[in-house]
């Protein structure tokens, strides 16, 4: 694929370009979703294309296309270098990169079984299992499965001498057992919402989620908040499951630390960030037990912000977010970050598939685990009233990631150490900052999961991109529990 | 641009290539360019060209769907084979209706639907915008964001696409049209304004415009002040309304109702909000976008779904409603008949309407009527992040943002640190004391819909962000 980059970079070049990267992606997946006992939908997708991005005159121009023969690789990159030129039109400053020691690259998302070599009756029958469990509980009016593969395969060439081919794959599955009664739409999902676990594995990941397994109890789970009181409004102490404070972390931590956001190339959608430049090194963002890192290496696990090299070439690297409570790090790339005084990009640029331009995506932004030795039972023990929150069921937070809401899908009463009345609709609110600083304990590393999620949106065109976050279940002090429901 | 001539050389090809007993094909793709700025500079800037064909194979009972952007002949074998490969380990679905043909899909959507026709949504002035026209926008909204001392972002964006569809059982359609939008944000030391606009024709966006009034919001809500959340008159312009509506359009399906998962389950013929409040959803209405027909290529009708505050149907794709006419609900859910509504099977969610249009209703207030007649409320320019707190009572929770402005005795006083709220969909569209004209709107959580702006009491504010 080399030489089919260059076709578009010598074409790049010649016309002006000062530096230039071109994308081969062949991308393929596979979905398959049961519902009510049927399959409802079974698909494979490939899609194979190229991008060429560019500077000239000082601006960046995009150009992809479908078509990988030579006469339109060379017109993609004829027409990015005019796009570079008419950017430049309306500009304040040129856009300079950070440098980056051009390498030559092979890398595979570490697997043992490549999902696309299981046969889709298997598939099918595992999912049919799990809808025939869940469908067997009295009550449940709607069940869901889902399973998910990716496969892709990149090849990045820069004109400073980048070569770089990865092949990605993720896997994904989970499942949700709806029960409508009365007035009311209760659910619970497994082993999360919004389509269940993610992660860059082979089929493996199926075969460790226990799909089946749990498949009776969370059916259980669902009829039965129908029979459960509504969680109570006010002040308390809470406590997150791990795939709860896993989606805390990415809107609270994960976004407003993205720099493209922090220097407003967001602003017209996904918003701004209240983590200004001056908050570097000296906000403190949560409780001294709270360190956050974006690590996009493998020793931190297969989440889905693992890989070996950004898409501009940059290698994984770990950088501390949240270093005992204070604010250390931003996300960054080769454009951005000198802003923040640094001489070599974070390494977090990333596009969808090959017709996007690469932008600042979370990696796996993790909180790490307690260090000393810590149970979510011995928690709960330890806490004597509070409401443990299990599930994500909504999300909202504002436009520089302040004010955040979220809605979860089942809760537990704990009074005196013990779980005393399951509670449905536990939902909490609160100020991003002061939040994370109310945090006064963290499980260890045996409750700690490595959670996907693999819908974020970002970006005009909108992309959707796969991000990782490792949380462990914390308690945080005197939350704001209920407002979701409460009329005034 | 893909031309019909050769999808119908691929849809052959492919027909070949297959061994089912149906086949269908639909094509997607096109040209889509857009230019983005932000601290008053272009900051990216990109294009691309992409075709995508979907086969469909049905053997029997069993079908399911493969996808590629490549037209060679292995590519489209191996698209074949795979679309065949996992039709044939599916379970019999009993449920499964042979594909349409021309003249089941012309069809009938029973009261008070109506057939719709062809509109041309294809403008050649849109189709060859360049980077150079765009930046020349992008160029008068930065001078404006400059002459205010604000900053400006936002994106100026320019497509031609197209949707085909043929099957085996002489069912074909090939639709193409434009879209160009703008949107703008100023930003100023502690506030900001906010515009969008989007048309088939290029020529009906005004992009200084748009900046003058983002500008002026940004201005006019600087130095924001908090009032305590709670429950409070406001007028929602017309992108806040179609963000916050937006998110029970998925719930107007006969598939939704079926699965249980529809908060207008049992509600059906039921007054459940006010009488002011008369929904469609009309492909062919001169502000709406969109093919005029659905993913099994059956003709999209206009099917009333509220009239005066009562829910009267909902829509259907073919085998939705077949599945209806044998339920429980049957005799509970108006008129059952296959409305062209369906998404491209196999799928879950069965169908949705997508062009929807608010009534025009008989006293339209423009919103300075509104806030002239509001002793005191609130004004929103748009909504954000907007989820489903409760699904039966369509509670929703979200910010308001970019332009939120107190209203005393009248008039605008001045702007207001952001909210968030906490709203119940049906309460909110019962209790809505004025709408203007409806237009056609765009925000950035809910489809572009024709909808007016609201005047509404007791809106649930529940708690203040800091800024």
């Amino acid at each position: 694929m080399k030489h089919v980059a260059h076709w578009a970079l010598d074409v790049a070049t010649t016309r002006g370009a000062t530096y230039g990267d071109t994308r081969i992606v062949a991308h393929h997946s596979r979905s398959l979703t049961t519902k009510n006992g049927k399959v409802s939908s079974a698909s494979d997708t490939e899609s194979v294309g190229m991008s060429v991005r560019v500077l000239a005159d000082g601006a960046w121009g995009f150009a992809a296309s479908d078509n990988l023969s030579r006469a339109a690789l060379e017109a993609t990159a004829a027409q990015a270098v005019e796009i570079a030129r008419a950017s430049a039109r309306v500009r304040q400053r040129d856009v300079v990169l950070a440098p980056e020691k051009p390498v030559s690259a092979e890398w595979t998302t570490p697997h043992k079984i490549d999902p696309f070599t299981i046969s889709v009756a298997q598939n099918i029958d595992l999912l049919l299992k799990v809808d025939s469990e869940l469908r067997a509980v009295a009550g449940v009016t709607l069940a869901e499965t889902n399973l998910n593969f990716n496969r892709e395969e990149q090849w990045f060439v820069s004109s400073e001498g980048a070569y770089i081919h990865q092949t990605k794959y993720s896997t994904g599955a989970g499942y949700c057992a709806y029960a409508f009664a009365g007035n009311e739409i209760q659910k619970r999902s497994y082993p999360n919402s919004y389509g269940g676990q993610w992660q860059n594995k082979g089929y493996e990941l199926i075969e460790e989620l226990k799909l089946l397994e749990n498949a009776r109890r969370i059916a259980e789970e669902a009829v039965g908040l129908h029979h459960a009181d509504q969680c109570p409004e006010g002040t308390f102490d809470i406590i997150l499951d791990s795939s709860q404070l896993g989606l805390q972390i990415h809107e609270s931590v994960g976004h407003p630390i993205e720099l493209d956001r922090v220097l407003g190339m967001e602003a017209n959608f996904a918003g701004t960030s209240f983590l200004t430049l001056d908050k570097l090194r000296k906000l403190q963002y949560g409780s001294e037990l709270v360190n956050v890192v974006a690590d996009a290496r493998q020793e931190h696990g297969p989440g889905l912000g693992t890989f070996a090299f950004d898409d501009e070439g940059v290698p994984a690297q770990c950088t501390p977010i949240i270093t005992n409570g204070l604010f250390t790090g931003y996300l960054s790339s080769r454009e951005t970050a000198h802003t923040i005084g640094e001489n070599r990009s974070g390494g977090t640029l990333r596009a969808e598939g090959w017709n996007h331009l690469p932008m600042i995506r979370m990696t796996n932004i993790s909180l790490l685990p307690g260090q000393k030795p810590l149970s979510l039972e011995q928690l709960i023990a330890s806490t004597d009233q509070g409401i443990l929150m299990q599930t994500n069921r909504s999300w909202s937070i504002d436009d520089k990631r302040y004010n955040f809401q979220f809605g979860c899908e089942t809760g537990w009463e704990i009074k005196g150490g013990k779980r005393v009345r399951v509670v449905k609709n536990p939902s909490y609110s609160g100020i991003t900052t002061e939040f994370w600083n109310s945090l006064d304990a963290i499980c260890s590393r045996d409750e700690w999961t490595l959670w996907g999620t693999p819908n974020c949106g970002k970006g005009q065109p909108q992309q959707v991109m796969g991000t990782g976050h490792g949380a462990a279940p914390s308690r945080f002090r005197r939350i704001k529990v209920g407002s979701a429901y409460k009329q005034n | 641009m893909l031309s019909t001539e050769q999808a119908g050389d691929i849809f052959d090809r492919i027909r070949k290539l297959s061994t089912a007993d149906e086949v269908e094909v639909f094509f997607s793709g096109g040209h889509f360019a857009l230019t983005r700025f932000a601290n008053n500079t272009i900051h990216q800037n990109v294009a691309e060209e992409n075709y995508v064909v979907s086969v469909r194979t049905a053997f029997d009972k069993r079908t399911a769907r493969a996808t590629t952007n490549k037209f060679d002949n292995e590519s489209l074998r191996r698209v074949v084979r795979a679309s065949e490969d996992l039709a044939k380990v599916q379970h019999p679905d009993a449920d499964l209706l042979p594909m349409a043909d021309a003249r089941e899909a012309a069809g009938s959507a029973g009261d008070g639907a109506r057939a719709t026709h062809a509109t041309w949504r294809y403008f050649d002035e849109t189709a060859a915008v360049t980077p150079q026209l765009r930046a020349e926008g992008v160029r008068k909204i930065v001078n404006v964001a400059q002459s205010h001392k604000l900053t400006a972002a936002g994106i100026f964006s320019s497509a031609d696409s197209l949707e085909g569809m043929f099957n085996s059982r002489g069912l074909s359609h090939w639709h193409t049209q434009t879209l160009a939008e703008v949107s703008v944000t100023m930003l100023g030391e502690d506030s900001s304004g906010w515009q969008k606009a989007n048309s088939p024709d290029v020529r009906n966006l005004n992009p200084l415009q748009l900046a003058e009034t983002a500008a002026r919001k940004a201005i006019d809500s600087a130095h924001p002040r908090e009032i305590a959340a709670g429950k409070c008159t406001v007028i929602l312009e017309p992108a806040a309304v179609l963000d916050l509506v937006g998110f029970m359009f998925w719930d107007y399906s006969g598939m939704a109702i079926l699965d249980q998962r529809s908060f207008l389950t049992g509600r059906i013929g039921t007054s459940l909000f006010g009488d002011n409040i008369t929904i469609s959803d009309d492909v062919t209405h001169p502000l709406q976008t969109g093919a005029p027909f659905d993913g099994e290529g059956m003709t999209r009708h206009t099917v009333p779904l509220v009239e005066g505050g009562k829910v009267n149907r909902v829509v259907y794709a073919r085998a939705t409603a077949e599945r209806m006419k044998r339920s429980d609900y049957k005799d509970k859910v108006g008129p059952i008949e296959a409305t062209g509504h369906g998404f491209p099977l196999p799928n879950e969610m069965g169908e949705m309407p997508l062009n929807i249009v608010f009534a025009s209703p008989k006293n339209p207030q423009t919103i300075e009527q509104m806030i002239a007649s509001t002793e005191r409320g609130v004004l929103v320019t748009r909504m954000w992040y907007i989820r489903e707190v409760d699904p039966y009572e369509k509670i929703l929770t979200g910010m308001t943002r970019d332009g939120t402005f107190y209203v005393e005795d009248g008039r605008v006083k001045h702007g207001l640190r952001n909210f968030r709220f906490n709203e119940s969909l049906v309460h909110m569209l019962s209790n809505v004391e004025g709408l203007s004209v409806p237009l056609r709107s765009c925000g950035e959580e809910s489809f572009d819909m024709v909808v007016p702006a609201m005047k509404v009491n007791d809106f649930n504010f529940t708690e203040v962000t800091k800024f």
